[in-house]
């Protein structure tokens, strides 16, 4: 591998409940094989796994794409064709919820977020997120 | 993929051997809920030992599961929460509010144990 280069890349489909679990495990391990600790890879599988319930839940299906950015910087990339997210900023408020969750996912991703982009209407969803190696 | 539910006395043992999607975590809530009365359990302990990610969801669902639990007259422990799934959890901002957890199995039964002797 070499270094400066966006040599890793992964993308999975999202559709089921078992996608959300591939999808994380081929998230850490792709952490792990980047340089991240183990405790980084896990936190990355938690956040990894949170984006990828929120497709299969409000969109039913999508992907996820994860890569090297060649800087350090892991990026998570959860898309969808669904219908939107109507209130972004209410989205992102720990303990909103339109699904009868408890709003703990998508605000706790942000939180250990180094770069976190929503970009929704009515034709998708993407949520871009990024983490750096300490 | 089904946990396996072991009974020990009057405790039911679930040791979660793999990564679990949230249909299997349902199901195992939905499992333990239901055998606490067909065992006369007094106390549950989940071994999430081998669990490799604890995110909302999979929080919300060991709340869940040991609130209805309590509910239906016996104590859960979960036992076995990872260093590196504990830093994540707080970096997420999850909790496990007013449930007993305990280092690995062996505390766990010995929690349940001192508890059962208060009642």
């Amino acid at each position: 591998m070499t270094p400066g280069a966006p040599d890793s890349a992964v993308r999975v489909a999202i559709a089921s409940s078992d996608d959300v679990v591939i999808a994380r495990q081929k998230g850490r391990a792709l952490a792990m094989e980047i340089g991240f600790t183990a405790s980084e890879a896990t936190l990355i599988a938690a956040a990894i796994s949170e984006l990828a319930r929120n497709i299969v839940r409000y969109a039913g299906a999508g992907e996820m794409l994860l890569r090297d950015d060649g800087n350090g910087m892991l990026l998570m990339v959860a898309r969808d064709q669904g219908p939107g997210i109507p209130d972004v900023q209410a989205a992102l408020r720990v303990g909103f919820s339109t699904s009868g969750g408890l709003g703990m996912g998508l605000p706790g991703v942000r939180r250990i977020a180094d770069m976190f982009e929503i970009v929704s209407n009515g034709s998708g969803t993407t949520v871009t997120v990024g983490k750096y190696k300490r | 993929m089904a946990v396996p539910i072991l009974k020990q006395g009057d405790v039911l043992i679930a040791s979660i051997q793999l990564a679990l999607t949230d249909v299997d975590l349902v199901m195992l809530r939905d499992a333990l809920v239901e055998k606490v009365s067909n065992y006369r359990t007094r106390g549950v302990i989940v071994d999430v030992t081998a669990l490799d990610v604890v995110d909302s969801f999979a929080s919300r669902t060991l709340r869940d599961l040991a609130h209805m639990i309590r509910l239906r007259g016996a104590e859960t422990v979960i036992v076995g929460i990872q260093p590196d799934v504990a830093f994540a959890m707080v970096q997420l901002g999850l909790t496990l509010e007013n449930i007993a957890t305990a280092l690995d199995l062996e505390e766990g039964l010995a929690f349940l144990a001192k508890t059962n002797r208060r009642q």
